[in-house]
């Protein structure tokens, strides 16, 4: 028997109005897989994400995660669009790492870490601070736990956004270019947190990124996205080191050139 | 206008309310001055509590509420904000007792303020909901909260700090329209000065210490809201400079 996949795109497609953003995309992901998402500005790979996250609906197809729909359940044998109990229960499972990190800027790290731990899961108080401060000590920052958002550099505000969203224990977590805002000397140390994360905890993780040499390092698979559809995917040595599809050389010749 | 400033003014006008109170002539119309102050300034506070009331949850209803209650709180907005203050005075105080409901006159003065200003104290609290941040609304849907849980602990506290300013104007025009309650019997401070004006005729004085005390009670509310709002946005200061 084949293990169910962590999470499985079948076939699902995403329109705004006339564009047609993903198109009819299948992606398997399997348990404790790493993924990286790359590809040209627009390709739809945030949108990937956006939708697992369900911060986007979709328009075609399905989403399974740990073999249950996420987008869909199941109703008298058929599938029928999921109601938001349905998708907070699977939900769940999901956490995402932003561009932008969007802390909660009125509440120090410890409470952004705190926060829905207590408020979703229910936690004791003094359960949820003691993780708190196991995860803000795993992205080293247990000093800076009572600083407010605005008193950290942007590579700690982002190691805070990595902790709190640890701190729901998801399986699967979502990072969309969470280097793309910081300053370059800033980005190795939220990368590292990132390899840590993958070797210390048993997670399924999808990264889009633009940082190539990561990708190549840190995944187990590499899905080169070009207009709304997976053009090449496989291992980063195959990937990187000898690329099949003409787009996918191109893109990759372009960003090496770039630097 | 900075806070020193204000709080200058208020001196400045309640010395000159003491001074003429020093008065012999002018004296005499202080205690029922004070008494008109006094309602006015109760039907202020409550009608401003209510007026709170109704706008976040008038706000919160257009915003998520089912199909119905969105349109029964539309259909609130509209009609408050697109009639006067007098009207609707008026009607429930005149006409709804021909339906069969008496209102007592105080009660009437609050509920008529306060929905009115709490028509357009939706469109502030709806307006400051959707100024914060779409990130925020994204960082809460990935840590899987409920939209109330979202609302409560990281969108209101947010948008509080936007409020207050627009607010504290809105309190503003509700003392000033609290002047309306005295054409329903009611012997607010304004009543009081047009009484004691019909009896001695003494218009400067009477007309001068009713403006100041207008201004005192405007005054109090302005400077109360700053404070308000330097504290508030202190907090979220810590989050926002560096
Ligand atoms: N809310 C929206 N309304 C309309 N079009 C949108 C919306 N969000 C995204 N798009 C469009 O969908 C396409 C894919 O967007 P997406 O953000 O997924 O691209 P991306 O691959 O992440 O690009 P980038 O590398 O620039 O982040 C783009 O053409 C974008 O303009
Ligand atoms: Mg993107």
């Amino acid at each position: 028997m084949t293990e169910q996949p962590m999470v499985r795109f079948e076939n699902v497609s995403k329109r705004y109005g006339a564009l047609t953003v993903l198109d009819g995309l299948n992606l398997d992901i399997a348990r404790g897989e790493k993924v990286s998402i790359i590809g040209p500005s627009g390709s739809g790979k945030t949108t990937v994400l956006r939708m697992l996250m369900t911060l986007e609906t979709i328009n075609d197809g399905v989403i399974w995660v740990e073999g249950e729909p996420l987008t869909h359940m199941k109703k008298n044998g058929t599938l029928v669009p999921a109601d938001l109990a349905h998708i907070r229960k699977i939900r769940a499972k999901i956490g995402m790492v932003f561009q932008s990190f969007n802390l909660f800027p009125h509440m120090t790290a410890m409470q952004n870490c705190i926060e829905a731990p207590i408020t979703v899961l229910g936690m004791k108080r003094t359960d949820a601070e003691a993780r708190a401060a196991e995860l803000l000590d795993m992205v080293g920052l247990s000093q800076k736990k009572d600083h407010y958002p605005s008193q950290l550099s942007g590579g700690q505000q982002q190691r805070v956004a990595i902790a709190r969203a640890c701190a729901m224990r998801p399986k699967i977590m979502l990072f969309d270019e969470v280097t793309s805002a910081l300053d370059p000397e800033l980005v190795g140390e939220v990368l590292e947190v990132i390899r840590k994360l993958g070797r210390e905890h048993d997670l399924t993780m999808l990264m889009v990124t633009h940082q190539m040499g990561f990708a190549k390092e840190f995944s187990d698979r590499v899905c080169f996205f070009h207009a709304g559809k997976i053009c090449e995917q496989g291992p980063p040595n195959e990937l990187f080191g000898a690329p099949k599809n003409e787009r996918t050389r191109q893109f990759l010749h372009a960003v090496l050139e770039a630097g | 206008m900075g806070i020193r400033t204000l709080i200058g003014m208020l001196v400045a006008a309640v010395a000159v309310i003491a001074a003429m109170a020093t008065q012999e002539a002018y004296r005499l119309f202080l205690p029922g001055l004070l008494q008109g102050a006094v309602l006015t300034i109760e039907i202020a506070i409550l009608g401003s509590l209510l007026a709170i009331v109704m706008g976040v949850f008038a706000a919160l209803a257009r915003l998520y509420g089912p199909a119905p209650v969105r349109w029964l709180a539309t259909v609130y907005v509209e009609i408050f904000r697109g009639t006067s203050a007098l009207v609707q005075l008026f009607w429930l105080f005149f006409v709804l007792p021909q339906f069969g409901v008496s209102l007592d006159a105080f009660l009437v003065a609050v509920v008529a303020l306060g929905l009115n200003v709490g028509a357009y104290g939706s469109e502030v609290v709806r307006g400051a909901i959707l100024s914060v941040a779409r990130g925020q609304w994204e960082a809460c849907t990935a840590l899987n909260m409920s939209r109330a849980q979202m609302l409560r602990r990281i969108i209101l506290p947010q948008a509080f700090v936007a409020m207050i300013p627009p607010w504290g104007n809105l309190f503003i025009e509700l003392l000033k329209s609290t002047a309306l309650v005295s054409l329903i019997t009611l012997s607010d401070l304004a009543f009081k000065a047009q009484q004691m004006n019909q009896n001695t005729f003494k218009t400067i004085p009477i007309f001068t210490l009713v403006l100041l005390m207008y201004l005192a009670m405007s005054l109090v509310l302005t400077i109360g809201m700053r404070l308000l709002e330097r504290r508030a946005s202190l907090g979220l200061a810590r989050g926002r400079a560096g």
